[in-house]
Order: structure tokens, then sequence, then C-alpha cells
């Protein structure tokens, strides 16, 4: 895919992992989703669907009440669905680009949230990217607009340009020095929200936390950007940054220590839970970014931490796709991750 | 409920779901009216705490039950229970009460500066000069400019004539 040129697009990969940016959108005339009936949000889908159809937008349609449990899984897993939009009832689905970088979630919290994901720190790319869609949709589309509050979402919280900028950021040394409830604080003062690895209501695993602007009313989309782009994701690189180098100078041994172990256990291993494989290959991707161990390389130890997934996992090893969410990491699953963990960096090696 | 306040050990009667950070809020009669809640008068809930506790969170909560929206008929205790609004008029029917939320959970913006649909824009282009208007009418009022007041109101009008 050809992607232009990102004056966001520094090289922080270090840290940030990924880049995403949504927007909140209704439908005039229908109410909220939390209100709707059954009908009205079947209506909804196909309302959407027949737009995406008609501006010729190369997307695939996933019904979420015909997917199976796996199915819905590896998009969760792939940050293009919510946990919330599994969970929900209803007549609902999404729309996803062939290159599996844009989704359009229908009867989510709002009858449209559309999302860019970019691997890296490409913020503004993304927001170009999700601002075309919009475009396209406004054009065909009656949109629930209010004179004063813009858009208008279900959750008041989000009114206004209802946008989220948010980043992935790999924060391990802030995790280690307990720096990270430092972080939450001031994250908090500064209007920023600071989540687990699946968003909303997630734990962070791996060290991964997705941080977030909560400002969506007052300022436009470009100053939202710019304060969220060059203010905050420098300050958290930095911040990140800053920790790895003291771990560094008072710790190395420590450090090298939980690296060296980490390469242990999963070239070792013979069962790994998702826990403890997010755990190890965290510090593996501390120790490259530190040039304390070379085993594999940055992008395919970021690679791995999606591969081990379990609904990635029960697609590579042929499972059986229907199966119940908490049967998802079940003990074949977990020998599974073993063993193409131990392949790929056997591999690398 | 039997929270003490966030801010004081003295009980909690007002408790609001924080829909940012995904904490609960609970605040005694005192700091909820400074953090702008409106609350019944307190002579009505004195009266009521004597008869029992269970009247007492009726009595507090009772007016905000029975108001709601009349295009989707959700009530705003409901939206005070899930954090969701029902429909897109629910702006516009619980205007008073969303003013002060949105305000405390947006850095005390209260009004919107991006961009909007195309057709929608001269809309909101024409609403944001008819606040300007008024709030210069207000300071002209306030100054004892009653001419330049007369002027501005004038303007007011033909604004609001022409977007009939």
């Amino acid at each position: 895919m050809s992607q232009a040129f990102d004056p966001t697009q520094t090289d922080q990969s270090d840290v940030v992992v990924s880049s995403r940016v949504r927007l909140a959108r209704n439908l005039v005339g229908f109410p909220f989703v939390n209100r709707a009936d059954p009908e009205q949000c079947r209506e909804i889908v196909t309302l959407v669907r027949s737009m995406e159809l008609a501006s010729g937008a190369e997307t695939t349609w996933v019904d979420m009440t015909e997917a199976n449990q796996t199915d819905r899984h590896i998009l969760l897993e792939r940050h293009l669905i919510s946990q919330q939009f599994i969970a929900a009832e209803g007549p609902r689905g999404v729309a996803i680009n062939r290159e599996r970088t844009l989704s359009i979630m229908v009867n989510e919290e709002d009858h449209l949230r559309i999302q860019v994901l970019l691997p890296g720190s490409q913020l503004r790319n993304a927001w170009n990217q999700v601002n075309k869609v919009d475009h396209r949709l406004e054009r065909s589309a009656e949109l629930a607009v209010h004179p004063r509050w813009g858009y208008l979402t279900a959750c008041p919280t989000n009114v206004g340009t209802a946008i989220r900028f948010s980043i992935m950021a790999h924060l391990p040394a802030l995790r280690m020095t307990k720096e990270v409830e430092r972080l939450r604080r001031a994250a908090n003062t500064l209007h920023l929200a600071v989540r687990g690895f699946y968003g909303e209501g997630s734990e962070s695993s791996g060290d991964f936390y997705q941080i977030s602007n909560q400002l969506t009313l007052g300022l436009s989309e470009e100053d939202l950007l710019a304060k969220f782009a060059d203010t905050v994701v420098p300050k958290v690189v930095n911040y990140e940054r800053v920790a790895r180098e003291m771990l560094l100078e008072r710790n190395r041994i420590l450090l090298e220590d939980r690296v060296h172990r980490a390469v242990g256990i999963l070239t070792t291993a013979r069962l790994l839970s998702i826990i403890e494989a997010m755990k190890q290959l965290s510090r593996v991707r501390l120790g490259i970014s530190l040039g304390l161990v070379d085993v594999v390389s940055l992008q395919d130890v970021q690679n791995l931490f999606l591969e081990i997934q379990p609904a990635h996992l029960r697609v590579a090893f042929g499972a059986n796709a229907e199966v119940q969410t908490e049967d998802m990491d079940d003990e074949w699953i977990r020998e599974c991750r073993a063993t193409h963990v131990r392949a790929t960096l056997a591999k690398a090696r | 409920m039997n929270h003490t306040c966030d801010r004081c050990d003295r009980p909690a009667e007002v408790h609001e779901i924080d829909p940012i950070n995904g904490v609960d809020v609970h605040l005694c009669r005192e700091h909820a009216l400074e953090a702008g809640f409106q609350l019944p008068e307190p002579t009505a809930a004195k009266v009521y705490s004597q008869i029992g506790s269970t009247m007492q969170i009726q009595i507090s909560t009772g007016r905000e039950r029975t108001a709601s929206c009349k295009t989707c008929g959700s009530t705003f205790a409901r939206f005070r229970k899930s954090g969701l609004l029902g429909c897109p008029d629910c702006y516009t029917n619980f205007d008073q009460k969303l003013d002060g939320i949105i305000a405390r959970s947006q850095n005390k913006a209260n009004a919107h500066v991006g961009r909007v649909p195309e057709q929608d824009a001269s809309l909101v282009d024409r609403h944001a000069r008819r606040r300007t208007l008024l709030e210069e009418i207000e300071r002209a009022v306030a100054s004892e400019h009653y001419e330049r007041a007369a002027m501005l109101r004038d303007k007011l009008q033909t604004l609001t004539d022409s977007s009939v």
C-alpha cells in the first residue's frame, strides 16, 4: 500500500507499536443503538451496507450474528472490533478493507464506528484515511449533527468531533519501575486515557498500553491531532526511553538476566499460556530495542504478539472453529503456541 | 447504597458513573452542589430521611426519573445509570442537564469547532453567530450601552428571520 509522507511518522518503533484514529457517527432518523429495536438495527445495517457498496469501496462485510467465535476473535485480536462488539446482541457487523487497516463497525455503541489502524507511528496518515471515509459517507447519509454540539454520539463524552486518536505503546520499563501509575495519573489531568491491550475495560498484556485523547469538543480535529501526535506521543516515548536508560544504568545485570531468561523459556517451553507468552515476549522485545539480544528482529517479535493469540493459533493449527470463549486457550492451543514460538525463534537464529 | 462522599466522610447523596475513568462518583449534598449537580430542596429530603432511607433515595432521584425525551422516551435517570442517551433528540430535550455534564468531561468546552458535513455547515455557522451576538448583547446591557444593545438585537432578529 502506498503511503503519503507523514510528518508524525518518526522512528518511534521501539515504543509505538501502532496508531489508530476512530470516528463515531450516527444516522438521522434512528434512535441510538442502545435504544433501537432489532428491526431498526437491521435497517441501519442494510442502509450502511448499501452505501458502502454504492461508494465503490472495496470492503468485505462480516455479519457478526453469523460469524463463529473463532472468526470473531480473529477480528478482536487484530483490533478491528471491540470486546463489547463481540458480547453485544442484535443485528450488527463490520466492513473491513483488504489491507485490514480500515474497519467500519455498524451498531456498536454508535451506528458507525470508523477506524483506521496503521503500524508504527503514523497518526496523520490514519487521520487522512479515516477522513476520506467520513467524506464518502456523508455524501450518501444524513448524519446526526447538532449546531452547538457537533456530531452527536450515544455517550455525550464523545460528542463534538467524536474523534479518538490513540497509540499502542510498549512500556515495559515504565511498568518495571512502577512509573506506569504515575503516567496514568498524569494522563488523567491531561485528559488522556490509558487502557489495556484490547482497549476499554481490558488489562494490560505484554506491557502494551493504549493511550488516547479524551477531549472531543472545543478543538478542531487538526488541533486535537497536533496536540496528541506532536506533544503527547513524543512525551510518552521519551518517558519510556528514559526509564529504559535508567534501568540499564542502574540494573543492567538484572535486566539482561530477565531478557535472557525470557529467551530461554520461549526457546524451550512445551506449553505456553497467553499470559506467560506475552510477558516473556515483552522482555525479548525490550531486549532487542536495547541491543541486549539479537535472536530475532523487532518486526518478527511484533508479528509473534499477534500470531500467538488464541484465535490466530486455532486457525493456523486447524482447530475446531466453534469453541466457547473460555475454552479458546485450552491446553492444546498452549502446546501449539509453544511450538510456533520455538519454530519462529529457531528460524530467526 | 452505603457510600460515603468521595471528598469527605459524610454519606453520599449523589451517585454518578464517571464515563471517562470508569469509576463511580459519590458525593454528599454540599460537594454535589459544589460540583454543579441540581438537588431537591433540603427540607423535604430532611423530612423524608426521618421516615426512612428508602424514601430518601426516592425523593432525591424522583425528579430526574420523570424527565424523559419527547422523541424516544428515554429518561434522564436511565442516562445517569447507563451513561448513554437514547437518540439524537435527547441532546435537545435534556439540553440544560447535559450542559454541565459535557462541560465537566470536556475541560469546560461548550461548543463544537471542528468540521461538520457540508450541508450542515451554514446551520452551525448561524448558530455560532447567534451565540456571539447574544453574548455581545449581554455585555452591552451590563455596561449600559443600550444603543449598541438595540442595534445588536436587530441584527439577531435578522439572523433569526433569515433562518426560518
